[in-house]
């Protein structure tokens, strides 16, 4: 389970937005997984504290993605 | 001044696209270095931290002038990539790629060696002059790199990249900085060795001492004791030897691909010897490196 | 990767180089019967791999099968260094006129291929050209133009040792060959140590000697499931692999990037997480000389990821023995602390142990030590920063290891 980074998605916005491809692409660890439309997408658990801190799926979705390092809470 | 970069130096990075480059192409922009274009192919016209991104090496060196490229391509790929480099005209050409195999590495250092190219790697990070470039992955995020690598009077080369920051750290600590840091690989077979960019050093005004890095296996420092003792070098020179422990276990191979001792030629312990025997300090502990290099400089009138 | 003999003649068989009639046996009776078949006198040579390139354990001659036998008793027997050989190889005694040395490997300082000859046959060739170097020729040749476009450097190479008229022609044949061999199976070194001339003029290689870089195990698959040798099996000069080492090149071979190989297991009770390349040959050499007792030699470098990290604390603290582990590298720039910071805590964990009780230093300062620092307060960890030298680092780590 993921103890460092937590993901936070806002479904609409991606959907609005049309991120949801764009997120799979960008991501370089695969946080990122096809939901369960091609509007959506779903966390891979096992991979999110592989994250990068790139910041490219919060530029890739800015009002859909939140990237929460729980190290700093 | 520092050697082999300049002001205005201008690269590209082949294999922009990937995880490493991603990183060190933002670092690099931070820092300041001019990133002019990136090359993966398949990935043409999209853009990496307002780089824009090509399918070939030649559609940016047909509009501008590129000096240098970055290679991070995968093993496979990285004589082709190397190739289209110099054969599109660039001459400072970096190899960040690990585990190329001996063969194709050579094909690429007697290529470039034909068409009056400088290879730096493979299994090397790159090079920093403090202040005005970084070309490559050394340093790591801009700020600290601003941190490890302060601008100042020592060449530092080293065939451990890590290493390269840790003695670059230490002399910016101590207060005597750095004219360039070569980070040169850890490969069995390099581009440029130790002598091979001796000269360099020696021509710019700004460098006052060298300290090089090196480690178990291969005759680059017996090469540099020799030049040392043909050349009567301006420059003072420091070495650090690692992985003493491996006098002990001969035939097993640490650290880096090109870090075994078969050879006599290969072990910490004839390294010494032979650098002592040419006149170069060679510092027992990382630690006593800026001491030893103060020293030198004052006993040259420095 | 070190071949034993009969898989290096193998390699020669693929290219044509005659070599002695023979057959590899694991027992004194297989030998035996090999030295019936082959008849008259034999040669059995002990397959054991030393830590010298061109060091090649040792040979026994033998008038028959029963004698045969025997030798390979007495090899089989044989301790050197930590191994004993794996077996015999068998071969007939070839009748020679004189014998050559010949070797093709890599010069650093040109960074070319070269091949080498020498009139000194059975000794260490660096040793023959430091002692007499007028019997040792070289020649440099290309590794960008075909061998048949580059035979005459093997023909200026064989005149320069005085060889002419057919001698000439058939050594040049050889060595063109040999040099194939090296570049196609990524060898760094292949050599022909003995190199007989029969009577009616034909060489043959005696004693041969291959080493393929570690690196070309992915890409000579096809090679290696030939000579049945498995992707995991390792040549080390040490003996077979402890369960940890294998353990931590299946680490390896899962993800491999960030490669933390080679690890070594010691005998001591100081885990060490450390890296990168060269940082990690300093840090062991610091740990030792402040009196330290590593458990094992490992490399973490080339930004291994969060779960790469993990499971080598994981391994190193599985160890009996170690129940306290230092994290340390030199000022990293590729490798990110908070990424290792983040693996090694999550392994602890995982382990049901305290990270603040087992971590008795993290030394990793460099690309996103801020982060890093962060994590490491948040769960007590002992940390420093680059202004502690790794010495220093060390000194601390042993201090709390010896309690």
């Amino acid at each position: 389970m993921a103890m460092f980074i937590r993901i936070d998605l806002k479904e609409d916005a991606i959907a609005e937005a049309g991120a949801a491809a764009k997120l799979i692409e960008v991501c370089p660890v695969k946080i990122f997984a096809a939901g369960a439309d091609d509007k959506s997408v779903s966390i891979i658990d096992d991979n999110v504290d592989e994250c990068t801190l790139c910041d490219l799926c919060m530029e890739a979705s800015p009002k859909g993605v939140k990237v929460v390092k729980l190290y700093e809470e | 001044m520092g050697i082999l970069v300049h002001e205005d130096f201008r690269f590209i990075v082949q294999g922009i696209t990937g995880r490493e480059a991603l990183n060190f192409t933002r670092e690099c922009l931070n820092y300041g270095s001019k990133i002019i274009g990136g090359v993966t192919p398949g990935r043409g016209g999209r853009e990496v931290y307002g780089v824009k991104v090509y399918d070939t090496v030649r559609e940016i060196t047909e509009q501008t002038r590129v000096d240098g490229s970055v290679i991070t391509v995968p093993y496979q790929f990285a004589p082709d990539a190397a190739f289209e480099a110099i054969e599109a005209g660039i001459k400072e050409i970096i190899i960040i790629t690990e585990g190329i195999q001996r063969k194709s590495a050579v094909e690429i250092i007697e290529f470039a060696r034909q068409h009056g190219a400088r290879v730096i790697g493979p299994n090397c990070l790159g090079v920093i002059t403090p202040g005005v470039c970084r070309f490559g992955s050394l340093g790591g995020p801009a700020d600290d790199c601003k941190r490890a690598f302060g601008a100042g009077c020592v060449g530092v080369m080293s065939r451990s990249g890590g290493m390269t920051t840790e003695i670059s750290n230490a002399l910016t600590l101590s207060g005597l900085g750095i004219s360039t840091s070569v980070s040169i690989g850890g490969d069995p077979v390099v581009g440029s060795s130790y002598s091979d960019l001796m000269p360099l050093f020696e021509a710019d005004e700004q460098t006052k001492a060298v300290v090089i890095y090196s480690e178990p296996g291969g005759p680059m420092e017996a090469q540099l004791a020799q030049w040392s003792k043909d050349n009567n070098s301006r420059l003072p020179i420091v070495a650090f030897v690692s992985g003493r422990f491996m006098d002990d276990m001969p035939g097993v191979s640490f650290g880096h691909a090109g870090t075994v001792v078969h050879r006599k030629v290969d072990s910490p312990a004839e390294k010494i010897r032979a650098m002592r025997a040419a006149g170069i300090a060679v510092a027992d502990e990382i630690g006593d490196i800026p001491k030893l290099v103060k020293e030198r400089i004052e006993a040259k009138g420095g | 990767m070190r071949f034993y003999e009969y898989e290096s003649k193998k390699i020669l068989a693929k290219y044509g180089i005659p070599f002695p009639k023979g057959g590899v046996a694991k027992t004194a009776e297989e030998a035996k019967n090999l030295a019936a078949d082959l008849g008259g006198k034999v040669v059995v040579k002990a397959m054991v791999l030393t830590s010298s390139l061109t060091d090649r354990g040792t040979v026994r001659e033998a008038n028959g099968p029963d004698e045969a036998a025997k030798a390979t008793e007495e090899l089989l027997a044989l301790k050197v260094g930590a191994l004993t050989p794996v077996s015999v190889l068998v071969e007939e005694q070839v009748e020679v006129e004189r014998e050559l040395a010949l070797q093709v490997t890599y010069d650093g300082v040109a960074k070319l291929p070269v091949m080498i000859a020498s009139d000194v046959p059975r000794k260490n060739l660096d040793d023959v050209a430091d002692d007499t170097p007028d019997r040792v020729k070289r020649r440099h040749f290309s590794t960008l133009h075909p061998m048949r476009a580059q035979t005459f450097r093997c023909k200026e190479l064989v005149r320069s040792l005085g060889l002419g008229g057919s001698d000439l022609n058939r050594m040049t044949q050889v060595v063109s060959k040999l040099a194939d061999a090296m570049l196609e199976y990524d060898l760094t070194v292949a050599e022909i140590n003995a190199l007989g001339q029969t009577k009616d003029g034909k060489f043959i290689a005696l004693d041969v000697n291959m080493d393929m870089e570690e690196e070309g195990r992915f890409r000579q698959g096809a090679l290696l499931e030939e000579f049945g040798i498995p992707m995991t099996e390792t040549r080390g000069v040490r003996g077979e692999p402890t369960p940890m080492e294998r353990e931590a090149q299946a680490i390896d071979a899962d993800d491999p990037r960030g490669l933390i190989s080679p690890f070594v297991e010691f005998d001591g009770n100081m885990g060490l997480v450390i890296g990168a390349g060269g940082g990690s040959l300093t840090i062991f050499d610091a740990v030792t000389r402040h009196g330290g007792k590593p458990a094992n030699y490992a490399a973490i470098g080339g930004n291994p990821s969060v779960k790469k990290a993990q499971r080598l604390a994981k391994l190193v603290l599985s160890k009996e023995g170690v129940d306290k582990i230092a994290v340390m590298s030199n000022v990293v720039s590729n490798t990110r602390a908070d990424l290792v910071a983040r693996g090694v805590i999550k392994g602890v964990l995982e382990l049901g142990l305290e990270p603040k009780e087992v971590i008795t230093i993290f030394r990793c300062p460099g690309a996103w030590e801020a982060d890093a620092f962060k994590i490491l307060e948040k769960y007590g960890v002992d940390y420093c920063d680059r202004s502690v030298s790794l010495s220093e680092a060390a000194k601390r780590a042993v201090a709390k290891v010896q309690g």
